[in-house]
């Protein structure tokens, strides 16, 4: 019964007025952005994140949330209607939505997108609020080596995930691993790598970094790329709902896909865009009905499987980070850092220190996706309108935000050099073909990483051995070394750079 | 030696000279043992694998064979230009520049200046449409920012503020 009282603490926080209205605001404002083609989750949560500086932590967190789930929301409208994914997770959405869209029905796809997406958030918040207390219980039994061990696991698996050269992603963890030490070493108080400006003893931002390589890196190489006509479909949205026979091809769907999400969200690394890519090709695997659109040409089994993956990826993957304080991805990565900024360590203590923040949250979840469904179906006619809005006029805004929220970060225009900076490492980043997101999960570990590799080897007085006699840490190096092994395998090897080749 | 991807050859290269760098930055400080790990103990390790990584994908570059080079391609200067000097400058209009005596000037006058100079990163400038974008943006902003988040900006250049 303790899930019970401890959803109804958390839902008498999240029910009150304010936080509501924070959680509206930022499931708003994430779909808002969220829409744009072009503007992936981490540039959203990293522009709006100011937005939350001036509020109590638990709101700010709700709003960020909130902020999440709209971006992905938004995102799956744009793949739908515009043909382009909003973000890397709603890129299988794209193969069926938009044909489904060309062919009259881009409601049904939209409403099986959300309908399917609420679905599975409520299932992944009700898994998210049962393992909690008992992954918390494993987490107090990490000592240093078992967080070393974690992490690596976590990095790992983020970099399978990572489009194009395995080798390059694992360099790009390696350089964020880097940047992240710079600023002062906590042990013994020496500035590292900060050239004597006073600034950087304090660090990199990690604001700096999301919004200059995300945000700007991504301005600018969408700039480069001639605009081309894009085909919006605008007024042919009539008739939201699916007939029964969609619902009836939709069920399993949605139901195998949650399954798979919510599984694969927990994996460290894993999370939406995997679950969204198996989904799918799981649903490509199973038999047609008869009468049934194939694949590919509008069926509406492809929009509700990824969808529904996605959406509970993305709530599980909440697991690893509160319950041991590990960002399993870059966009849990910039939750930590919002953490930081209001004063809260993620990890295993959070539950006991602060249980109003942490069920609050949870149940803000829920919320926010019952909010989000309110929000999409009735106002679609809105976000259709914001795809009409010409680039030119946009990206001007973008900017402004990017640099109106590292200024306000620290209110000290040295961050606002950085972010140039990083702007155009963010595109030379793009042009060379490595992805950023690994470098951010990197940046955001490096100095953890380094503070429990210290203390593992402290206590183990400088044998590396540490790692491998303990269970638990030898168990989950062996579960890296396994993934390393399964990607680097010939079949797994072609299948992935198959997969990767419609991004 | 022929460069069988640009890409690769390229992005090897940074990785190599940029974790030499921080391996070799990391010698001027304590290194340490395993035991006793001083503040150059971890960059070191990480600049040396980040080295050996980038020089593996160097090597690779000249060696695998790809279907069409991997080109590069060319570097879009103007929207990398007009984009990231758009924003240094509403740097220097929020925050002035002590250095020249350049006074601040404040959140709406930088809004102006960053929107004007960020549109001309795309080929279609027009004035006038630029001008009522920036005092949407300014209006906006300042409502949302200042009004309702009660940010800390210099809203108005110094010199009429006092």
């Amino acid at each position: 019964m303790d899930l019970i009282n401890n959803l109804s603490l958390g839902f008498g926080v999240a029910f009150t007025v304010q936080n509501l209205m924070y959680c509206f605001i930022g499931c708003l404002l994430g779909t808002l952005i969220g829409v744009l083609p072009g503007i992936g989750p981490v540039a959203t949560i990293a522009m709006l994140l100011p937005a939350t500086y001036a509020l109590p932590p638990v709101a700010a967190l709700i709003m960020l949330a909130g902020i999440y789930y709209g971006a992905q929301y938004g995102g799956s409208t744009t793949a739908i209607l515009v043909n382009l994914p909003g973000e890397s997770s709603s890129v299988v959405t794209v193969i069926d939505g938009y044909q489904m869209a060309r062919k009259g029905r881009a409601g049904p796809a939209l409403a099986a997108a959300g309908l399917g997406s609420f679905f599975a958030g409520c299932v992944g918040t009700l898994i998210l609020a049962a393992f909690a207390a008992p992954l918390t219980e494993v987490a107090f039994k990490f000592g240093p080596a078992e967080y070393f061990s974690l992490m690596i696991l976590g990095l790992i698996g983020a970099v399978v995930l990572a489009s194009g050269s395995l080798l390059k992603a694992i360099a790009m963890i390696v350089l964020g691993l880097l940047l992240g030490l710079v600023g002062t070493d906590v042990n013994s108080g020496v500035a590292r790598f900060s050239f004597d400006v006073p600034e950087l003893t304090d660090g990199i931002g990690f604001v700096v970094i999301a919004m200059g390589v995300f945000g700007y890196g991504e301005i600018i190489s969408n700039l480069s790329t001639p605009e081309h006509e894009r085909e919006i479909f605008v007024g042919k949205v009539t008739g939201l709902m699916p007939t029964k026979e969609d619902f009836r091809n939709m069920i399993p769907a949605v139901l195998r896909g949650t399954a798979l999400g919510s599984a694969l969200g927990i994996l460290p690394g894993g999370g939406a865009l995997l679950a969204a890519f198996a989904a799918y090709t799981v649903e490509k695997k199973t038999r047609l009905r008869p009468g049934e659109v194939p694949f590919g040409q509008g069926n509406i089994r492809g929009v509700a499987a990824p969808e529904s993956a996605n959406n509970a990826g993305a709530q599980t993957s909440f697991i690893p980070l509160l319950t041991l304080g590990i960002p399993p991805n870059a966009v849990m990565a910039l939750m930590v850092g919002a953490m930081t900024i209001h004063n809260i360590q993620p990890g295993p203590q959070v539950m006991t220190s602060n249980p109003e923040l942490f069920w609050g949250l949870i149940a803000s979840m829920w919320i926010g996706n019952a909010m989000l469904i309110i929000l999409n179906l009735p106002l679609i006619g809105m976000w259709i309108k914001l795809l009409t809005v010409p680039y030119r006029w946009m990206f001007p805004a973008i900017v402004l935000f990017c640099a109106i929220g590292v200024y306000s970060t620290n209110n000290n225009t040295f961050d606002i050099w950085m972010v140039g900076a990083f702007g155009v490492i963010g595109y030379a980043f793009a042009k060379l073909g490595v992805e950023p997101a690994p470098l951010l999960l990197g940046f955001i570990l490096g100095p953890m990483m380094e503070e429990n590799l210290r203390r593992a080897l402290l206590l183990s007085r400088g044998d590396w051995s540490v790692f491998v006699t303990r269970p638990l840490s030898a168990g989950l190096l062996a579960a890296a070394l396994l993934l390393l092994i399964i990607v680097l395998m010939p079949a797994v090897k072609s299948k992935r750079e198959e997969a990767f080749v419609e991004d | 030696m022929k460069i069988k991807s640009q890409k690769d050859f390229f992005s090897g290269l940074m990785f190599t000279i940029v974790g030499a760098a921080f391996a070799l930055g990391a010698t001027t400080y304590t290194v340490g043992n395993g035991a006793r790990m001083g503040p150059g103990y971890f960059p070191l390790m990480l600049g040396i694998l980040l080295a050996i990584l980038g020089a593996v994908i160097l090597f690779k570059a000249l060696v695998v064979e790809t279907a069409d080079g991997e080109p590069i391609g060319k570097w879009a200067f103007r929207p990398l230009v007009f984009i990231i000097l758009a924003n240094l400058l509403f740097g220097v209009m929020i925050g002035g520049l002590p250095s020249v005596g350049l006074p601040a000037m404040g959140m709406i006058l930088g809004i102006y200046v960053l929107t004007i100079v960020s549109s001309m990163a795309d080929g279609h400038f027009k004035l006038k449409e630029v001008l009522i974008l920036a005092t949407i943006l300014s209006t906006a902003s300042y409502l949302a920012f200042v009004v309702l988040l009660k940010l800390q900006f210099p809203v108005w250049p110094t010199f009429i503020t006092g």
